[in-house]
């Protein structure tokens, strides 16, 4: 059997729920820095043209946000790279509005409405932000979104022998869908893969099917993130990242499947 | 790349169940498409509807996935002998050495849309039968097929609209490389809802009538729904003359407008130019082009360009929507089986609805039957996504 997929961090961009970007996720996961779980702040880039930038829902401003985040963290030109989108769901504001209006007497909904409701609306935003013409994949694991991109990810490193973007991340719905699917926040990680280390890579990974339990975070507070937004199942991923410790970390991936991720700093 | 081998299919659409419909329905120019009478929806436009999806029993255990997207999944799958074809495979290769890799792009959103029918009164709550993860949620088709299987390997949903089933055969060519997987369940489900019926009439992109791709009257898409599924494995050491290989495939991305393609067909050539150099062979080693002609005004445009430019007038091309309709996330998986039937049955299948096609093509109008070595198939999508498969009989 050959050896599992991998490839070399060059950069991460992070937002979640009080924490703004990846130093300041770094921070509290290293332990340097105290944890408030204030709510997501998301912001439209300004990369986007001004109709897109009105038009842009929530894990647009969300995967456009990390995305940019870890090329410019990077200094690279987004414009070239291969990009793997992963997320649970579309944009549930959105997806709400469209159900609304089907259950109403006046089912025209705004044509708006419909082309964002697409799973790849983020990754089309990310092509008119950044002039990608690159191949996007734009993938759905239910709560194993972040290890099914994970996946592809490393296979497109391995395969085609260039850098690749992967992009997870989740928002929240709006009631009555967020009792059946109660993501509380969104938060989103970007992790830019390159086949070789180069300058300031922050680590190698390499990841296979385990049957073993997944890794859980120390603190309560962060392991109930990590149990509640799907792409917040990387973070014990992550935390060794921040810490610079090398070995094993389990993610949560399938019901029958779980990632082992070898991480070395 | 090393060409794949897709050991077994199957397509179920408005055309009928299994191979044997489409393979007549090809032969003989037929649509299947027929006025909108889907639910409660009223719109002037015609529908390919998969007849008797919603007489499908899931299995008890699984009755958390029973949608009807599902449900379309069941019937697809049972046909041509396919699921028994991956039982074989599971006990060659094991259970958790074949991944799962399913394009949709509505799932079961249907149960929603019905279910916002039915809020409480004073709490606006969801039924509580409502189950998100088994219908609504993008992954239910993975999760439900690797279930109905007992697969233990990876398993995904490429939701990238239209593309999705198309590039799912480059998801799992490269997890077969990465050595992951010895070989992958592929394929595409979507079935009829409210979102995209009303979705694309919004957006003025359906027609009042039968769709009639590439025509120089046409005026928009007819939306189907189906089934298409390949088994995919590494080429074995001695295989059958007429056996049907994954060649290569090229995606690319437009990084132009979310729901109009490129005008000059820019992602289109970059995807059939990549499709091309990863199967190592050039414009005129293709017989057949399989357009993503989905009989917009701008989409059959911009195709056409960028299929004008590479191939220019010489190689035949037909859009087969106009006999399946556009079944959106399972468009790329359907259209792989039409062509891999192309390449079996020796033929050129016509494109149903059209009778006066844009100039500068070969386009066809009435089946020719000839050899087909190889066939290019088309898929692209909203927010501007591309692939582009290459399909081809053993060298």
């Amino acid at each position: 059997m050959t050896n599992p997929p991998a490839a070399w961090i060059r950069s991460i961009g992070l937002i979640g729920p009080g924490m703004a970007d990846w130093p300041a996720c770094a921070a509290i996961l290293a332990g340097d820095a105290a944890w408030s779980p204030e709510k997501t702040v998301l912001n439209a880039p300004e990369q986007l043209p001004p109709a897109e930038r009105r038009r842009a829902v929530r894990v647009v401003k969300l995967a456009l946000g990390i995305g940019l985040q870890a090329t410019t963290a990077a200094g690279m030109d987004p414009s070239g790279l291969a990009t793997v989108f992963s997320s649970s769901g579309g944009d549930g504001v959105n997806c709400h509005q469209i159900c609304e209006t089907l259950a109403s007497d006046d089912r025209q909904i705004s044509p708006t409405r419909f082309h964002n409701s697409v799973h790849n609306a983020a990754a089309g935003y990310w092509g008119i932000a950044t002039g990608a013409t690159a191949p996007s994949a734009v993938l759905c694991a239910y709560d194993g979104s972040f290890g099914a991109g994970l996946l592809e990810a490393l296979a497109q490193v391995r395969f085609d022998g260039q850098p690749c973007l992967l992009l997870a991340y989740d928002a929240d719905y709006p009631e009555p869908l967020r009792a059946a699917r109660p993501i509380p926040d969104a938060f989103g990680v970007a992790l830019l893969l390159t086949p070789e280390r180069e300058a300031n890579s922050c680590g190698r990974l390499a990841a296979k099917l385990t049957d073993a339990p997944p890794d859980t975070l120390a603190d309560p507070a962060l392991d109930a993130l990590r149990c509640s937004i799907p792409a917040a199942r990387s973070l014990p991923l992550l935390e060794a990242i921040a810490a610079s410790r090398s070995g094993r970390v389990v993610l949560d991936y399938l019901a029958h499947a779980r990632l082992a991720v070898d991480y070395t700093a | 790349m090393h060409p794949l081998l897709i050991s077994a299919y199957t397509a179920s659409s408005c055309l009928g169940r299994g191979l044997e419909p489409l393979r007549e329905a090809m032969l003989a120019g037929r649509s299947g498409l027929k006025p909108c009478d889907f639910e409660t929806v009223s719109l002037p436009t015609w529908i390919g509807e998969v007849e008797g999806t919603d007489d499908q029993v899931l299995p008890a255990s699984l009755a958390r996935f029973d949608c009807r997207n599902n449900r379309l999944a069941q019937l697809g799958l049972v046909q041509d002998g396919f699921a028994d074809a991956v039982r074989e495979a599971m006990s060659r290769h094991g259970a958790d050495r074949i991944g799962v890799f399913l394009g949709t792009s509505t799932s079961g959103i249907l149960e929603t849309e019905l279910a916002y029918r039915h809020r409480a009164p004073d709490t606006g709550a969801l039924p509580a039968t409502f189950n998100y993860a088994g219908t609504h949620n993008t992954f239910s088709l993975a999760d439900f097929v690797q279930h109905w299987f007992g697969l233990k390997g990876p398993a995904v949903v490429v939701s990238s609209a239209c593309s999705s089933s198309a590039k799912v055969f480059a998801s799992a060519a490269r997890m077969i490389a990465s050595g992951l997987i010895d070989a992958a369940l592929v394929g595409g489900v979507d079935s009829l809802c409210l979102t995209t019926l009303y979705g694309f009439n919004s957006l003025e992109l359906t027609s009042s009538r039968a769709c009639r791709p590439f025509d120089r009257a046409r005026d928009g898409i007819s939306i189907g729904e189906g089934a298409a599924f390949a088994l995919v494995e590494p080429v074995p050491a001695s295989m059958p003359r007429d056996a049907i290989l994954l060649l290569g495939y090229g995606e690319s991305s437009d990084a132009y407008h979310m729901s109009s393609p490129h005008p000059e067909g820019r992602g289109a050539r970059q995807a059939m130019d990549a499709a091309l150099a990863r199967a190592g062979l050039a414009a005129r080693d293709i017989d057949y082009i399989n357009l993503h002609g989905t009989a917009t005004p701008s989409n059959d445009a911009a195709e056409g360009k960028a299929v004008k430019g590479l191939f220019g007038d010489a190689t035949p091309c037909s859009s087969t929507k106009g006999a399946t309709g556009h079944t959106l996330g399972a468009a790329g998986g359907i259209e792989a089986v039409i062509a891999a039937l192309a390449i079996r049955d020796g033929f050129v299948p016509a494109g149903a609805g059209t009778t006066d096609p844009e100039e500068g093509l070969d386009y066809v109008l009435a089946t020719r039957r000839q050899p087909v070595r190889r066939v290019l198939s088309n898929s692209f999508g909203f927010g501007g996504t591309n692939c582009s498969l290459i399909l081809g009989s053993p060298a």
